[in-house]
């Protein structure tokens, strides 16, 4: 699948991320917070992320193939990819996401390696 | 109830009543025919049941009947998750059988959730749980007030997860669940080896297992259901056949072993008023089971025919189960002997179940019968030829033995054909239905002088006297007529060679009546001679009578002149005296 490299969701490649929790356990917190780390500091703030209490959502979670708790979602670009668990291990996540990342060390230079694939390093 | 009268105890009593209660376990119709009987009433209410078996056995179907039968028959929403198929193809897969599964969602009866799990599109990263899994059980549960859950096939999400630990602490907590929320649940799990299921589920749900099985014996299949275990109840034990077709899924349980069946009372008329009269009572006990064994050609299905028809004419339901033409085709030879089996087909009172025997192993074609019989309630069940099921022989045996008591226990008058002659069923093994035959008709082709007679007789008939007679039969437009055989010193015939001996016999009785005639007219005529000599004698006689007087009175008058003369010459000699 080369569906990583098309940017099938749209303007500059944006990333949009959906993360399942199951209320406000210690595991849910700790999730949102891997997320949001993540996004800041590896994909520069390219990325929109929505949090969705399955609790509350459980129709979305449904319709989302959502079986654990917290799942991310990779929304797009497509096609959608799921990632089971607190998101504890940066390295996973990115590798299971496949996501475009800006290089570990240097968290401030933007945009270097979108031409490149994840699995590069 | 025997610790009441003592007061003390009374707290003891209390406690003793629930369990007793208890015994009686709680249970929810499944619906599906046989199963609630050998389960004596169902599966456990508010628990998790295992339904396991290899792939195609009939697992989703097992746990889709459970399902629409608890909306459309019992009252009870269902929701069906499936991690396997989608929803449409579930729908689409069940449509044969019947069920709208569509209709039932719409009605908020049912509700059907696709859970997909698909290892390639989960990562997993640290601690999860499957709170997900439940929020969606549960909102799909509340939303149309489920109280009948399935999960099918559950395991799938062993190969979604690789965190097993987690998966298996999530399901010991999903069942729990289910259970504190009362639910009635069918998990289906895939057959593993050396365990029943892959993962080993029957560790987890341990109230009620059922085993599936699909069976290749002689590339025929059967399919199998077992009970393996159901915790505080008492359930049948063994491996019941069950069929899967347009008319759903059916449970049959078919090992009853015991032999003390009521008896139906009466006599039934085989339509053949001869063959009634060679039976004392003039027919057969209703309810016994009749075997009628002959070679091909003999007039077995004709002789069918002509019960069936004759108990439609009383107005009994009949049922013909035929393995070697369709109903439709002996329908049209019976009406070759003046039987229209057609109109009792019409007028409900007579259905074929035709199949080739090669369609279904034993099993199943005793279980179809089963299902059959006891959806019509025959009162005549024709079973044409019993000798075209075939199997090992001693499954065969059973097989019969179980048909036949089936059929008694039932009250239901049984008439099974052979072809072979000597009430065996198989070739080269010595399996006879004979002896559970209660009464039978052999029919003999006799063959002589070029030509075949049909011939019948009754060999047994249990409690009832009966002909010992070879009788020949004829089939005419007008139906079977019984013909009194020739029996006499040139043995028993039959056919043209009757006719001939027949004929033959007039002459001779003829040709000794003539002779007879002859003889008495040769013995009037010397009667008539001798009488004439008689005659003639006796006219010599008188003549002879005659002379003999005549030469008497001669003498005497020779005397007399004699004397005289002597007087004479003495007074002429001495004078006067």
């Amino acid at each position: 699948m080369s569906g990583g490299a098309i940017p099938g969701g749209g303007a500059g490649g944006r990333t949009r991320l959906r993360l399942y929790v199951a209320g406000t356990s210690p595991r849910s917190t700790r999730s949102i917070e891997s997320v949001r780390r993540l996004c800041e500091h590896r994909l520069g703030g390219a990325c929109d992320l929505e949090v969705v209490d399955i609790y509350q959502q459980s129709a979305l979670a449904g319709a989302d193939g959502v079986v654990a708790a917290p799942t991310l979602v990779r929304l797009s670009p497509l096609p959608a990819r799921r990632i089971a668990g607190d998101l504890s291990d940066e390295r996973r996540v990115i590798d299971g996401l496949g996501l475009d990342v800006l290089p570990m060390d240097s968290g401030a230079a933007p945009r270097e390696a979108v031409g490149g694939g994840a699995g590069e390093h | 109830m025997a610790s009441e009268p003592l007061a003390s105890e009374s707290s003891v009593s209390d406690d003793a009543s629930p369990p007793e209660r208890a015994a009686v376990l709680p249970k929810v119709a499944t619906g599906i025919d046989g199963f609630d009987a050998i389960t004596f009433g169902g599966l456990p209410k508010g628990r998790p049941s295992l339904v396991c078996g290899a792939a195609g056995c009939g697992k989703t179907l097992f746990a889709t009947t459970f399902l629409v039968n608890g909306a459309t028959r019992f009252d009870e929403p269902g929701v069906f998750m499936s991690f396997e198929e989608r929803a449409e193809d579930l729908v689409a897969n069940v449509a044969s059988l019947g069920y709208d599964l569509d209709g039932l969602v719409a009605q908020g009866k049912l509700a059907i959730d696709h859970v997909r799990v698909e290892r390639s599109e989960i990562e997993e990263t640290g601690e999860y749980d499957l709170e997900g899994l439940f929020i969606r059980l549960g909102f799909a549960v509340d939303s149309i007030g489920a109280k009948r859950v399935v999960l099918d096939t559950i395991e799938t999400l062993f190969a979604g997860f690789s965190d097993e630990t987690v998966l298996r602490a999530e399901l010991r907590r999903l069942f729990g669940w289910i259970k504190d929320r009362g639910l009635t649940a069918i998990i289906t799990g895939e057959r593993g080896d050396g365990q029943l299921t892959r993962q080993g589920m029957e560790e987890y749900v341990s109230d009620c297992v059922v085993l599936l099985d699909n069976r290749v014996e002689d590339q025929i299949t059967t399919r199998r259901l077992r009970v393996v275990k159901y915790r505080g109840s008492a359930h049948g034990t063994n491996e019941y056949p069950f069929l899967i077709d347009a008319e759903g899924i059916s449970v049959l349980p078919v090992t009853s072993a015991d032999l003390d069946y009521r008896i139906a009372e009466g006599f039934i008329s085989t339509g053949i008023p001869g063959l009634d009269a060679m039976l004392d009572p003039g027919g057969f006990h209703r309810g016994t089971s009749i075997l009628i064994s002959g070679e091909a050609g003999t007039g077995k299905t004709m002789i069918t025919a002509s019960m069936i028809d004759a108990a439609c004419a009383r107005a009994e339901r009949c049922m013909a189960f035929v393995f070697e033409e369709s109903g439709d085709q002996i329908t049209r030879n019976a009406r070759s002997i003046g039987l229209d089996l057609a109109r009792h087909v019409e007028s409900g009172l007579l259905r074929f179940e035709a199949a080739r025997p090669s369609l279904y192993g034993l099993e199943m074609h005793l279980a179809r019968m089963h299902r059959d019989i006891d959806r019509f309630d025959p009162a005549l069940v024709v079973i044409d030829p019993l000798s075209a099921l075939r199997g090992p022989p001693a499954e065969l045996q059973a097989t019969m033995v179980r048909m036949i008591d089936m059929l008694k226990s039932r009250g239901i008058t049984a008439v099974f054909t052979s072809l072979r002659e000597d009430g065996e069923i198989d070739q080269g093994s010595a399996i006879g239905v004979s002896s559970l035959m209660d009464a039978w008709i052999k029919l003999l082709n006799v063959e002589a002088n070029g030509e075949r007679a049909r011939t019948l007789y009754v060999i047994k008939a249990r409690g009832m006297r009966h002909s010992n007679q070879l009788r020949e039969f004829t089939m005419s437009s007008e139906g079977i007529a019984l013909v009194d055989a020739y029996i006499g010193p040139a043995g028993v015939l039959t056919g043209t060679a009757r006719v001939v001996q027949e004929a033959a016999e007039a002459a001779a009785a003829l040709r000794r009546a003539q002779e007879s005639r002859r003889r008495q007219r040769e013995a009037v005529r010397r009667r008539q001679s001798l009488e004439r000599q008689i005659d003639e004698l006796r006219a010599n006689l008188e003549a002879v009578e005659e002379e003999e007087a005549v030469l008497l009175s001669e003498d005497e008058m020779r005397e007399a002149v004699l004397a005289s003369e002597r007087r004479t010459l003495a007074t002429r000699r001495g004078g006067t005296k």
